[in-house]
């Protein structure tokens, strides 16, 4: 299974990210944001956490509009797998890749801490290798993590299976304590905690690993 | 051309930091400060002479960068 990680001028999960992945079995190459391409072969594309470009003019949105991207578009129409955490989240939402935006912590202020999440659904590569229902704790480090959809959009969401983990505590005024969400063909996840700082023991805790290793499995096999 | 674009947050859509602002005024005795919304303000240096054709490239602009549509509304002021 191969696995291309993104790097954008001010992207700092980008390591935690391949150190994740390849923990759980994956080929990981780390991609230049001006790169026009992605590697052969892959399977995986993982926008991973920071503050791409500054957060200038919003969170996301001027690494959305960079050469590898589009890559990472045509990569997701062809039926590739992408995942995005944090900022990786925020750049996918703004790529149009998955629904809703994200603003504004409702408390205004950063939030660095772990919080209990939920498992919303099983029914997806992401979190094939959890039980519904299952309460993890992951770290979130944010500002701007407040998923806002529209009212139809959370209802079209529900109603389709899609939100693929939900805050036990509500840290940041997400519409839906939505802190995950899946694309129609649930091979996108977008999230604002970080996976890839759960999945070693020495770092409080290794709720994540279920996460990377599930993926990473479902497309061996695949 | 110049072209003033002011994006804002849609109506409904709860804006923190606007919150935040009305509760400092509050705290320094500006009472009857009902609400508060918090924007920014983009301004634009076009080589177009062209009114209709610059607010076009502008609207394109505003829809696939400079504001978020979800989230955003936008309005623009040419001079």
């Amino acid at each position: 299974m191969k696995a291309a990680v993104i790097v954008f001028p001010g992207s700092n999960c980008d390591r935690d990210m391949a150190v994740a992945l390849r923990a759980a079995g994956a080929d990981v190459e780390m991609v230049w944001h001006k790169d026009d391409g992605l590697p052969r072969g892959i399977d995986l594309v993982a926008v991973p956490g920071g503050f791409s470009f500054g957060d200038y003019l919003r969170c996301g949105a001027i690494a959305a509009q960079s050469p590898v991207c589009r890559a990472v578009i045509d990569h997701v129409h062809k039926g590739g797998y992408a995942l995005g955490v944090c900022n990786g989240f925020q750049v996918l939402t703004e790529t149009g890749l998955l629904p809703g935006a994200l603003m504004r912590n409702a408390g205004i202020r950063f939030v660095c801490k772990t919080v209990p999440l939920e498992v919303a659904t099983t029914d997806s590569d992401f979190t094939r290798g959890y039980a519904k229902g299952a309460s993890l704790r992951i770290p979130v480090a944010h500002h701007d993590g407040n998923y806002f959809v529209d009212q139809p959009t959370l209802e079209r969401l529900r109603a389709e299976d899609r939100i693929a983990f939900t805050y036990g505590d509500n840290p940041n005024g997400s519409t839906g304590d939505i802190a995950g969400v899946l694309s129609e063909n649930r091979r996108v996840l977008g999230m604002m905690p970080h996976p890839e700082r759960a999945v070693d023991a020495g770092h409080g805790g290794t709720d994540g690993r279920g996460l990377f290793d599930g993926l990473v499995g479902a497309l061996v096999s695949a | 051309m110049k072209a003033r674009v002011q994006v804002m947050l849609k109506t409904g859509v709860l804006d923190p930091q606007g919150e935040a602002i009305r509760h400092a005024l509050g705290a320094l005795g500006f009472d009857g400060v009902e609400g508060v919304r918090q924007g920014k303000v983009i301004e634009l240096d076009l080589a177009e002479t062209d009114a209709a054709s610059a607010e076009a490239q502008v609207t394109e602009m505003c829809e696939k960068l400079l504001a978020n549509t979800v989230i955003e509304s936008y309005k623009i002021d040419l001079s």
